[in-house]
């Protein structure tokens, strides 16, 4: 077992959650969702080069990824609450009042 | 061969591929379902399989963190909002305009990395087996001395960035309502004596006779 296997896991779970971005277009919660996805992908990498190359700055790094993570997810919750009391429902769809 | 599949080496590949099948799958699961709450638990199983994942990359510190701050926190946090809000779930729409071109970006992505790794990359990225540690090796010892020594100053700036983090949560979701009745401090300190009673001068009131005596 090398690293290329937990390369190519974290590359299968990034481009799911990349066509999850694009295939929701009924909930912004689940786009958040794909979102902390994505970070989890990359700090898999993250954690398996740290690992295949026994430096642990990797995995320093990674605990700093995990808390600004946690910030955006509570962040992003708020906004997305702030939202839902405007207009009663979360989907991406009605979300289109900033074009210019 | 037997000595093959019973070695501890075979039980961790066979780990590997477990927890990797989970782990795709919760992710797809997330993607697809309708329900958003669904999504949710199913999100709380990625976690968990990812942090056994980290537990089989000898990274025993964040595979804690992971399982504390993101299941403990951050999807009771998700599954806290999607209770609160009353999320109406429409019936299909079908597949919108963008979701096969979706489908093809990520696809196309999908094959770009994994053609990388199989062909350009190989030469690059270390094939040896993953560096054993001995009996007694502290992975938190490890990351502390390293998140101590060397980056003190990320350390306490990632506590400025929660610090923030929580002030805006609160601020964007603080409600003023109109009917809400509520003491407000600062006219309570700066009150007068003569603002707290007043002396009304007024004519004394006759009795109601009640004695009877006319």
């Amino acid at each position: 077992m090398s690293l290329i296997h937990y390369l190519v896991l974290a590359g299968v779970l990034f481009v799911i959650s990349i066509a999850g971005i694009f295939i929701n277009r009924r909930n912004v919660l689940i786009l958040l969702m794909s979102i902390e996805l994505m970070l989890l992908s990359v700090n898999i990498n993250f954690i398996a080069f740290s690992s295949y190359l026994n430096d642990v700055q990797g995995q320093v790094f990674v605990f700093f990824i995990l808390t600004v993570a946690a910030a955006e997810a509570a962040i992003g919750l708020a906004i997305l609450i702030v939202i839902f009391r405007q207009r009663q429902s979360l989907e991406v769809d009605n979300l289109n009042e900033l074009k210019g | 061969m037997i000595e093959y599949l019973l070695s501890g080496e075979f039980y961790q590949i066979m780990l590997f591929y477990v927890y990797s099948a989970i782990l795709i799958g919760a992710a797809l699961a997330v993607v697809t379902m309708r329900n958003s709450i669904y999504s949710a638990l199913f999100l709380i199983l990625a976690f968990f399989s990812a942090a056994a994942l980290w537990m089989l990359l000898e990274a025993e510190f964040l595979a804690l963190t992971l399982v504390l701050v993101y299941v403990g926190a951050v999807m009771v946090l998700f599954l806290f909002v999607i209770m609160m809000l009353d999320v109406k779930i429409k019936s299909t729409s079908g597949m919108s305009k963008y979701t096969k071109v979706g489908l093809l970006v990520a696809l196309v992505m999908g094959i770009e990395m994994i053609l990388l790794l199989g062909n350009k990359l190989v030469d690059v990225v270390p094939q040896d087996d993953l560096v054993k540690h001995a009996l007694g090796h502290s992975n938190v010892k490890e990351v502390a001395t390293s998140l101590f020594m060397k980056y003190t100053l990320p350390f306490e700036l990632a506590s400025v960035v929660l610090l923030v983090a929580i002030v805006a949560a609160i601020l964007l979701t603080l409600r003023r309502r109109d009917d809400y009745k509520r003491i407000n401090p600062e006219s309570q300190v700066h009150v007068k004596a003569k603002d707290r009673m007043r002396v009304v001068k007024m004519d004394a009131e006759r009795g109601n006779n009640i004695g009877g005596e006319e």
